[in-house]
């Protein structure tokens, strides 16, 4: 009853591992001669080029913003939600929608929606006196617009980890501490309700970290990496690498280190899960 | 009371504001997708559309890109993906669970490290190996990555693992076969596992855009957000009422399914949580 789940995870997970690994030691690109084996030069070359340094830096710059603010929303919109009483459900659903809405598609809608010519928000602007730019041409404003419809799209899961969270918070400490006098909401919360989220805020933000490393629908439809490369992030880049500029190679080297970051994310996690479960 | 009534109120006054932020892309997306051509450029701000057109736009980008085609295409594979996933994870995630048999730990770790590797990593090594197959612009190069699923395996595992062996022994005793003890007893008892794996899977795929720009090349087999990518260099791309229509129409599915079942949904998602 094995034998599919291993052949499939042998063909499709592991042989592709082995293969981009091979394929970033050697010269190799699509379409050209036979490989030859090239030791770590590929992967000095990849650090020296330009376009990959962009990247990092971009994606760096992306996930720095977009981590904190979709846990810090994700966590805020949890605990306005939990004790609301009526339209709970509402609200959880109306604030987990962009995440289940096929991101490709509400691009599209994102960018009509900051259009300098039929957008809302720059109408809006204008009326209140403003002169709002073209955000998404503009080489400054660019990523950090990106960044703000990745918060959109990710904090629905991290509103969701926390209601989960929520719910194991123990009654009895909570009504222990408004006996005790500390009755204030926010002493509640700042002596109950997030020490008992700790172990919770952790796994947000590597699940949302992993998440935002990943970021590729928004470049791939709004901008393609543009303006300037202002938007060019570690996923755009090793498909340029792969698909249009055919360095094969490269994108396999970056590849690589891409899987690096994600694995060290993974197991700082699970250090982290570890740590706290011992406590 | 007052004051608890006070913060109660508040509380709703923020949460609305959030609500009606987080749905502005779509209700402006509604807006413009209704809206006559000549309203769209118009100097002088319309909020509602001057003239009634119903639903022409929608009419449109159905009949301006192949956009029915696309949705069928997403239907299908996401169908086929999810199909194989369940046939493939569920005897996998029992045997790993239930069984013991020397080597299980090392498929175990198998298991874990794939769980570890983001799907997206593979996507260079993944169209090498549908190039040298020849399976590129092909249903099976849309499909066949996809029909292990390491976090399947690990949720169904899961809950395989809170199943007690006695159960199982007594239905041995029964003269029940493995088969049958699977499929008549366990996959029943594992339902709420094996809905969230659907939905995880779902999501996912319907929404997903690289692997298909990686591995189609026509329209004849673009999903939607490929399509949505077709788009911009279609006619439809400049004429933003059937634009936007036909991106609604593409996210719609799955908004109309979460809309109807987000119990379920929100309760599978966060099954991603138990990671």
């Amino acid at each position: 009853m094995l034998a599919p789940a291993v052949l499939l995870l042998v063909v499709m997970i592991l042989m592709p591992l082995v293969l981009v690994a091979a394929t970033a030691f050697t010269d190799w690109h699509l379409g050209g001669g036979p490989p030859r084996f090239v030791g770590l030069e590929t992967f000095r070359a990849l650090l020296e080029d330009h376009d990959f340094q962009v990247a990092v830096w971009n994606t760096a710059r992306y996930v720095g913003a977009v981590v904190p603010v979709t846990t810090l929303a994700g966590l805020a919109v949890a605990l306005l939600i939990a004790e609301c009483g009526r339209g709970q459900a509402l609200y959880r659903m109306i604030f987990f929608l962009p995440s289940v809405a096929t991101l490709a598609a509400m691009s599209v809608a994102w960018q009509m929606l900051l259009s300098p010519s039929v957008g809302a928000v720059p109408q809006v602007l204008r009326l209140l006196g403003f002169a709002p730019g073209n955000w998404l041409q503009d080489p400054q404003a660019a990523l950090p617009t990106l960044a703000m419809i990745g918060i959109w799209s990710e904090a629905g899961f991290a509103m969701l980890f926390f209601l989960a969270g929520l719910k194991t918070v123990p009654h009895e400490l909570v009504e222990a501490v408004a006996l005790d006098g500390r009755g204030s909401v926010v002493d509640r919360l700042w002596h109950v309700t997030l020490p008992h989220l700790a172990p919770i805020t952790v796994f947000v933000l590597v699940f949302s970290s992993i998440h935002a490393l990943r970021v590729f629908d928004t470049v791939a439809i709004i901008t393609r990496g543009g303006p300037e490369k202002a938007t060019l992030v570690a996923l755009y880049f090793i498909y340029q690498e792969a698909f249009s500029l055919f360095r094969t190679n490269l994108a396999a080297a970056a590849t690589i280190l891409f899987i690096a970051v994600v694995l060290a994310l993974s197991l700082a996690q699970l250090y982290a899960t570890r740590a706290g479960r011992s406590r | 009371m007052t004051r608890s009534r006070f913060t109660g109120l508040a509380r709703h006054v923020v949460l609305i504001s959030g609500a009606v932020l987080v749905l502005l892309p779509l209700l402006w997306a509604i807006r413009i997708s209704l809206l006559p051509a000549e309203d769209v450029f118009s100097p002088k701000f319309h909020l509602l559309p001057s003239r009634w057109i119903g639903f022409e736009n929608y009419a449109r980008a159905l009949t301006a890109s192949p956009l029915l085609h696309f949705l069928a295409n997403g239907v299908f594979v996401c169908v086929a993906i999810i199909v194989c996933q369940l046939l493939v994870a569920i005897p996998a995630a029992y045997v790993l669970a239930k069984a013991r048999v020397p080597g299980l730990r090392l498929i175990w770790l198998a298991v874990l490290v794939a769980l570890v590797v983001p799907p997206a990593a593979l996507a260079l090594p993944l169209f090498i190996m549908a190039a040298g197959a020849g399976l590129i612009d092909t249903y099976a190069g849309l499909i066949l990555p996809w029909t292990i699923s390491p976090l399947g395996i690990f949720l169904l595992r899961q809950a395989f693992l809170r199943i007690p062996d006695e159960m199982i022994e007594a239905a041995r005793l029964d003269g029940l076969g493995e088969g049958e003890i699977l499929v008549r007893l366990l996959v029943p008892m594992i339902s709420p596992a094996i809905g969230a794996l659907v939905i995880i899977s779902l999501v996912a795929h319907w929404n997903d855009l690289l692997w298909p720009s990686v591995v189609v090349t026509s329209g004849a087999k673009a999903t939607p957000p490929f399509g949505v990518m077709l788009f911009q260099v279609q006619e439809i791309g400049s004429d933003y009422g059937p634009l936007l229509a036909g991106a609604l129409m593409i996210a719609a599915p799955l908004l109309v399914l979460f809309a109807l079942a987000q119990r379920r949904f929100l309760d599978g998602m966060t099954w991603l949580g138990s990671k």
